[in-house]
C-alpha cells in the first residue's frame, strides 16, 4: 500500500478507443492494493488487475485534462483523462510501482483468498494428476518406465521430478545424455500413442558444436527408437529454422548429425525464436490499435507483422509431427534450443491433434499442466510476472492458444470447450491470481510452496465449466485416437478478433451465436432431463397401478377401469423454460461507434449503448 | 441460328471428370443445346448436369502422344485402342467452380471445347435456357407479379400523401431504364417529370427509392444531372428536388463519385447539383469503385483464392492487392451514411453516381436492409431486389455476362450485385439473428444472376424484358424459391424479428472474407456444414413443436402402459 498516494479520483473520463468522435464516459477511478477500478455514471465497473498492466503512459496535458493510457497483457487498452495533472501523476507513479513486482511473494496469488478451506485447497491441487495421465496413455509398459533419475532435480532443474524414459535407457545413459544437452534437458517422453506404440519425446538441442559426439546421447535416441516395436526409424524434429540451428553450432550447440545417430530422420521445421515472436506481436498490436484504419493498411500490417505466418508455422510443425506418428507409426523427438518454448508448442499441439481427450475441458487442463507447466515453460519470464529482462518476454503460450482457436474454427464440433475458455486461460496466465503459472519450473514452484500458499486455477474453471462448454461438441466426432487433420492452407488462419479486441465492443457481432446456442442446448438438455424424470415417475406409478390392478383382479371379476384422465405426474411443476426472447438479446447498435459518420461532424447524437459482449472476466478477478 | 450448328460433337465416351474435393468420375459426356451432361459408365447415373451458360472460360490442352498406350489392367477393350492423343478441357464456371474433363482423342477434345465456347457465348437473350425451361411443378406466370410497385406505393400512401404513382414512363419513352411506374412527389406533374428527365443522364430523374416509416424521411435516387461545361440548369429538376423539402429543411446528396470525378464529368456533359441552384441540398462525396476496376478486383481475389500453395505473406498480400474488402467496407460505410442521414438526422437523401444504375442502387438497396426490418425477411428481401435492382434497371445482362475467370475482352462486366450480396453477408455475420434468410439464398442469387434457368435476372431493364416477353415466356426465380420445400432450405434458423436499425461495424477487423462464396469449391466445408446442421437441430428441438412432442412422448408412455394393462385384462 505504500505505493498508493491517491486512492480515489472523481470526474475521470474513459475514452472509447475506436470512436473518432472522442466518445467517453465519466466516472470515478479507485486504486486498491490489487486492482484499478473505474465505476462510470451508469455504475458499470471496469476492473483492471495490477498484474495485467503491461505499460502505463502519461500523454501530454490537454485542455480536458491529463490523459493516461494503460495497456494490459490481455490486450485491453484503456484511455483515461484525469482532470488534475497532480492526480494523474500520482496514479501514474503508483501504477508503475504496483504493476512491477520484484518478488514472487508479492504477487496476487499469495494474497488471493477465495474462501476455500485447506482440504478444498489441497483437493484443488490434486485435480490434475500427471501420473494418472501417463497411465491413461498406457505408460509405464513393456517399453517405457518411470525414471527416478531426476527425483531431486539433480540432473535437470527445469524438468519435473517424474520422467518417463525407455526401459533400456539406464541411468548412466540418462546422465550422459543430459550432459550433452542444453540445460540438461535430455530426451524424455511427452506423449505415448498406445495404438501406434509410437511416442512424442522432447529435449533441448545437443551440444554438438561442429563435430562433438556423445555415445550416451546416441544410445538414448536408439533406446527411444527401439521402444517402438512397429518402426525401425524415428524422426528428430528441430523446430528452429535451419540457419538458426547452424548458427548455434558456433556456440558449441547445434543439432543432431544424421551420420552419428542410427536410423534417425532429421527435419527442420522453421519456427522463429522468442524475439521474433515478441516483435511480431508488437507489430500486430500497433496495427490493430490504429484508429481509422483502412482495410488495406490492416491487411498489409497483418502481413508485415508476420503473426499469422508464425501461427501457421506452428500448426504446420504439429501436422508434420502427427503424420509421422499416425501414418508411419514412427516415434518423434522434438527439440528447439532449450526445449521449453517451440518444443512445448509443437508437442502439445501434436498431442491435441492425436488424442481427443485433450479436446475436452479436463483434458486441455491436463495438456497444459503436462507440456507447459511441468516441463518448464518459463511462464514467469515469458509473461513478465516479475520485473525482469524485457528480452525474455514472448507470447509463446498465446500463440499456442491461438493455434487451438484456429483448430476450433475448422472443427466446430471436435472440441468440448469454446473460445471463452481459451480467453479465460489466457487471462489467468497473466493474472498471477492462481499458483499454477507462477515461476519458471516445478522446482521454483515447490520452493515458493505454491501448493500450500496459493490456489489452483483448474477447480475454479471446472466449477463454472457451463460457460466454457461448446454447445456443438460431439464426443463421437471422430473415433477415439483418430487424427484431427487440419487444413493449413493460408486462408484458414484468421485474425483472432476476440483475443486482440476482446474489450473493444463496437467491433464484435452484435448478436452472439455462441451464447444463443449455449442457451438452446442448455434448455434442450433440461427438457430431456425433465422427460426422463417424468417417464421414470410414470413407470413407477404404473408399476404401482399394476400391483393395484393385480390385487383388484383378485378381488373382483370386473375391475373398474383404471382412470388416467389427469395423470398426476403432469402436474409436476415444470421449471420455467426461458423463452427465446430472453436469450436473443436483440440489439441494434450505435452509429456513433462506427466511423462512417466521420465527415458529417454534426452527427454525434449518442445513443445509450445496449451492447454487452464482455466475457466474465471481472467476476472471477474480484 | 440452330443450336445443332454449334455442336460439333455431341457425345464422347470414356471421359474423366475431376473437380476439386470430389472423387473423379469416368463416363459419357453429352452436349445438348444448353447443358453439358456426364453420366457415369456403369448404371448411367448422371454425375454432372452443367448449364453451359455457367461456363465462364474454357481452357484446352491436347497431347499428341504418338505412341501406343499400354493396356491397363481391368480396362475395357476401348481403352487399349491406339488413342495416340487425348486432351484436357478445364471449365471455369461463373459460380467459381472449376471442372476438368479428360477426353480421349484430340479431335473430340477440340470439338467439345469449341462447342462449349460457342454455346456459352450465345448472346441473344431469347436463345437462353430460361426460354426453354419448363419445369412441371411451376406455372409460367407464377412469381412475376409478386412485387408490384403499386403495392409498395400503397404502403407509403397510407402514411403520407406527398407522393404519387406516376405512369409517365408507361411506354418507356421518358426513361428507357425505368419501370413503367415510378413514385414521385405529388406536387410534380408528368410534364415536369419529362423535362427533368431530359436533364438527367439516361432520363433517370429523381424518384423515390425508400420511405422510412420511423420518421417519414425519404431516400431518392437518380442519375447525374447534365450540367455540362456550361453549367446548364433545369427549373423542373430544381423544383422537383425543392418541393420535397419544406422551408428550412435540409437534404443530403450522396454522390458515389469523388468530388473531382464529379467535376470532371462536366466535361462530358454530366456533373453535379451546384449549391447555388439547389440551396437546401448538401453534397457529400463517397467514391465507390465500379466498372472495370471492380471487375478486376473480383478476378484478382478469385485468383488468389484458387491458389492453395500461397504462403501466408503472399496470401495476405494478394488479398490486400485485390482491394475487394476495401470495396466492401466502402459500400457498407456509404450505405450507413445514407441510413444515418435518414434515421438520425431525419433528412431526405438523394443518391446518385453517374448513370445511377450501379453504385447508386448498391447504396440505396443496402441502406434499406440496414434500416428496415421488412427488407430482412425472405420475401421482403426478394421484393427489395425486385424493386431496387431488377426494376430499377441494373443492367444484369451486361454486368453479369462474364464472371471472374473470363479471358474474353471485358465490355461492361462488373460485380456490383455480388458486392451487394457480400455486404448483406457481412451484415448477416454481425447480426446473425436479424436476417430471416441464410447464406444459401445469397449464394443462390449470385449463381442465378450469372447463369440461370429462370428469367428473373435476364436483360438490362424492364423495357428489354417486355420486348423479349420475359415475363410471358420464362419462369420466375421467386416462384421456385418460394416453394415451401425450397424456402425451408433458405431460412436462417436463428432468425427472430429485430425492429431496430442494424448498424454494422466497418472496422477492417470486422470485415471478413466471404469464404462461403469465394472458397465455396475450394475449402473443405464438411465440418462447418455438420456444425450448421447441429445448430439447426438444436433450434428445432427447442421450438414449441418439440416441447409439445415431449408431452406426446409422455402421454404415449402412459397410454402404452394402459394398453398393456388392457391386454392383460
Amino acid at each position: 500500500m505504500e505505493h498508493i498516494r491517491t486512492t480515489k479520483v472523481e470526474q475521470v473520463k474513459l475514452l472509447d478507443r475506436f470512436s473518432t468522435s472522442n466518445k467517453s464516459v465519466t466516472g470515478t477511478l479507485y486504486l486498491t492494493a490489487t486492482h484499478l477500478l473505474f465505476i462510470d455514471s451508469s455504475q458499470k465497473e471496469t476492473w483492471i488487475l495490477h498484474h495485467h498492466i503491461a505499460a502505463v503512459e502519461k500523454l501530454p496535458l490537454t485542455t480536458s485534462g491529463c490523459p493516461l493510457v494503460i495497456q494490459c497483457k490481455n490486450f485491453r487498452i484503456v484511455h483515461f483523462v484525469v482532470p488534475r495533472e497532480r492526480d494523474c501523476h500520482d496514479i501514474y507513479n503508483s501504477l508503475l510501482q504496483l504493476s512491477k513486482t520484484a518478488k514472487y511473494e508479492e504477487l496476487y496469488a499469495f494474497s488471493y483468498n477465495p474462501k476455500q478451506n485447506e482440504s478444498e485447497q489441497v483437493k484443488g491441487w490434486q485435480l490434475i494428476d500427471l501420473a494418472e495421465e501417463y497411465k491413461r496413455m498406457g505408460v509405464p509398459n513393456a517399453y517405457w518406465q518411470l525414471s527416478d533419475a531426476n527425483r531431486d532435480y539433480k540432473i535437470c532443474e527445469t524438468y519435473p521430478r517424474e520422467l518417463y524414459v525407455p526401459r533400456t535407457a539406464s541411468k548412466p545413459i540418462i546422465v550422459g545424455s543430459s550432459k550433452f544437452r542444453s540445460k540438461g534437458r535430455f530426451p524424455v517422453l511427452s506423449y505415448y500413442h498406445k495404438n501406434k506404440e509410437a511416442a512424442i519425446c522432447r529435449c533441448s538441442q545437443p551440444l554438438s558444436g561442429f563435430s562433438a559426439r556423445c555415445l550416451e546421447d546416441e544410445h538414448m535416441l536408439q533406446a527411444i527408437s527401439k521402444a517402438n516395436p512397429s518402426n525401425r526409424y524415428m524422426y528428430v524434429m528441430d523446430t528452429r529454422p535451419k540457419l538458426n540451428a547452424m548458427a548455434n553450432r558456433a556456440a558449441g550447440k547445434g543439432y543432431e548429425n544424421e551420420d552419428n545417430y542410427s536410423n534417425i530422420r532429421f527435419q527442420f521445421v522453421g519456427i522463429e525464436n522468442i524475439h521474433v515472436m515478441r516483435s511480431s506481436l508488437q507489430k500486430l498490436l500497433e496495427v490493430s490499435g490504429t484508429r481509422g484504419l483502412s482495410v488495406n493498411d490492416f491487411l498489409s500490417g497483418l502481413e508485415n507483422s508476420g503473426w499469422l505466418r508464425h501461427i501457421k508455422a506452428v500448426v504446420d510443425a504439429a501436422v508434420f509431427l502427427v503424420k509421422a506418428i499416425a501414418m508411419e507409426s514412427a516415434s518423434v523427438l522434438v527439440h528447439c534450443s532449450d526445449g521449453w518454448d517451440r518444443t512445448s508448442q509443437v508437442c502439445s499441439l501434436g498431442a491435441l491433434l492425436l488424442d481427443s481427450y485433450y479436446r475436452t475441458i479436463k483434458g486441455f487442463m491436463v495438456l497444459i499442466e503436462k507440456d507447459w507447466i511441468s516441463f518448464g515453460h518459463k511462464f514467469s519470464d515469458r509473461c513478465c510476472q516479475l520485473d525482469g529482462d524485457p528480452k525474455e518476454i514472448s507470447p509463446v503460450f498465446t500463440q499456442f492458444l491461438e493455434c487451438v482457436w484456429n483448430l476450433t474454427e475448422q472443427f466446430p464440433q471436435a472440441f468440448e470447450y469454446n473460445e471463452v475458455f481459451l480467453l479465460q486461460i489466457h487471462e489467468h496466465v497473466h493474472s498471477c491470481q492462481f499458483g499454477n503459472f507462477l515461476g519458471n519450473c516445478e522446482k521454483e514452484r515447490e520452493e515458493l510452496k505454491v501448493k500450500e500458499k496459493t490456489y489452483s486455477l483448474w477447480p475454479f474453471l471446472l466449477a463454472e465449466q457451463k460457460k466454457y462448454r461448446n454447445p456443438l461438441y460431439n464426443p463421437d466426432f471422430l473415433p477415439e485416437l483418430s487424427l484431427l487433420e487440419p487444413n493449413t492452407v493460408s486462408f484458414n488462419f484468421k485474425f483472432w478478433r476476440n483475443m486482440y479486441h476482446q474489450f473493444d465492443r463496437s467491433m464484435h457481432p452484435r448478436q452472439s451465436v455462441l451464447n444463443l446456442i449455449m442457451n438452446l442446448s442448455e434448455q434442450n438438455k433440461q427438457l430431456e432431463e425433465d422427460i426422463k424424470e417424468l417417464e421414470a415417475k410414470i413407470k413407477q406409478r404404473n408399476g404401482q397401478l399394476d400391483v393395484v390392478l393385480v390385487k383388484e383382479h383378485q378381488q373382483s371379476a370386473h375391475p373398474a377401469p383404471v382412470a388416467l384422465k389427469t395423470p398426476p405426474c403432469f402436474k409436476k411443476e415444470q421449471p420455467p423454460i426461458p423463452g427465446n426472447e430472453t436469450v436473443r438479446t436483440i440489439e441494434g447498435s450505435n452509429t456513433a461507434d462506427n466511423r462512417y459518420s466521420e465527415l458529417v461532424s454534426e452527427f454525434s447524437k449518442a445513443e445509450p449503448a445496449v451492447v454487452s459482449l464482455e466475457y466474465g472476466v471481472a467476476r472471477m478477478t474480484c | 441460328m440452330e443450336f445443332s450448328e454449334l455442336i460439333k460433337t455431341a457425345t464422347v465416351e470414356n471421359v474423366l471428370l475431376s473437380c476439386a474435393g470430389l472423387p473423379a468420375v469416368r463416363g459419357t459426356l453429352c452436349i445438348t443445346s444448353h447443358h453439358l451432361l456426364l453420366s457415369s459408365c456403369p448404371g448411367g447415373d448422371v454425375e454432372l448436369w452443367l448449364l453451359i451458360r455457367n461456363v465462364d472460360a474454357v481452357e484446352k490442352r491436347v497431347q499428341n502422344l504418338g505412341w501406343y498406350q499400354p493396356p491397363r489392367t481391368n480396362s475395357s477393350a476401348r481403352d487399349t485402342r491406339l488413342t495416340g492423343s487425348s486432351g484436357t478441357i478445364t471449365l471455369r464456371c461463373k459460380d467459381l467452380k472449376v471442372l476438368q474433363l479428360e477426353i480421349p482423342g484430340m479431335e473430340e477434345c477440340l470439338n467439345i471445347a469449341s462447342s462449349i465456347e460457342a454455346l456459352s457465348s450465345v448472346d441473344s437473350v431469347m436463345m437462353m435456357y430460361p426460354f426453354f425451361y419448363r419445369p412441371p411443378s411451376l406455372k409460367l406466370e407464377e412469381g412475376w407479379h409478386q412485387f408490384p410497385l403499386e403495392q409498395y406505393f400503397q404502403q407509403i400512401s397510407s402514411q403520407t400523401s406527398q407522393w404519387r404513382l406516376s405512369t409517365v414512363n408507361q411506354d418507356f419513352s421518358t426513361c428507357p431504364t425505368y419501370p413503367p411506374a415510378v413514385i414521385v412527389p405529388a406536387a410534380v406533374g408528368d410534364e415536369a417529370l419529362r423535362k427533368a428527365a431530359r436533364f438527367r443522364q439516361g432520363g433517370r430523374f429523381p424518384v423515390l427509392s425508400y420511405f422510412h416509416p420511423k420518421n417519414r424521411t425519404v431516400m431518392l435516387r437518380s442519375s447525374q444531372p447534365l450540367t455540362g461545361p456550361n453549367r446548364r440548369r433545369c427549373r423542373e429538376d430544381e423544383t422537383l428536388l425543392g418541393t420535397i423539402l419544406d422551408e428550412g429543411e435540409r437534404g443530403f446528396i450522396i454522390d458515389t463519385r469523388s468530388a473531382q470525378a464529379a467535376k470532371q464529368a462536366r466535361m462530358t456533359g454530366g456533373g453535379t447539383e451546384p449549391k447555388s441552384s439547389y440551396p437546401q441540398w448538401r453534397r457529400l462525396h463517397r467514391p465507390l469503385e465500379r466498372g472495370r476496376p471492380l471487375q478486376e478486383s473480383f478476378a484478382k481475389l478469385v485468383e488468389a483464392c484458387s491458389d492453395p500453395s500461397l504462403s501466408m505473406d503472399r496470401w495476405l498480400g494478394r488479398l490486400e492487392s485485390s482491394r475487394w474488402l476495401s470495396h466492401v467496407k466502402a459500400a457498407l460505410s456509404t450505405a450507413c451514411l445514407a441510413a444515418q442521414c435518414m434515421d438520425r438526422e431525419e433528412a431526405t437523401v438523394l443518391v446518385h453516381g453517374a448513370e445511377g444504375t450501379d453504385t447508386t442502387l448498391l447504396v440505396t438497396a443496402l441502406a434499406q436492409v440496414i434500416l428496415d426490418p421488412s427488407c430482412r425477411t425472405l420475401v421482403g428481401f426478394q421484393g427489395l431486389l425486385e424493386r431496387e435492382w431488377i426494376q430499377a434497371g441494373h443492367p444484369f445482362h451486361l454486368r453479369c455476362a462474364h464472371s471472374a475467370y473470363s479471358h474474353a475482352r471485358l465490355k461492361q462486366e462488373a460485380p456490383l450485385f455480388l458486392l451487394f450480396l457480400d455486404c448483406v453477408w457481412q451484415l448477416s455475420r454481425q447480426f446473425p439473428f436479424s436476417l430471416e434468410f441464410g447464406e444459401r439464398l445469397l449464394l443462390s442469387l449470385f449463381d442465378n444472376a450469372y447463369a440461370s434457368a429462370y428469367g428473373t435476372f435476364l436483360c438490362n431493364n424492364e423495357k428489354e424484358r417486355s420486348l423479349c416477353k420475359v415475363k410471358e415466356s420464362t419462369h420466375s426465380l421467386w416462384a421456385w424459391l418460394n416453394r415451401p420445400e425450397e424456402q425451408q432450405k433458405l431460412l436462417n434458423p436463428l432468425y427472430s424479428h429485430n425492429a431496430l436499425v442494424i448498424w454494422p461495424s466497418v472496422e477492417p477487423q470486422s470485415i471478413q472474407l466471404w469464404q462461403g462464396l469465394f472458397l465455396r469449391w475450394i475449402r473443405p466445408s464438411q465440418h462447418l456444414d455438420e456444425a450448421w446442421a447441429e445448430i439447426q437441430r438444436l433450434v428445432e428441438e427447442n421450438n414449441t413443436p418439440a416441447k409439445e412432442s415431449t408431452g406426446n412422448r409422455l402421454s404415449q408412455s402412459l397410454s402404452d402402459h394402459t394398453a398393456g394393462m388392457e391386454n392383460r385384462r
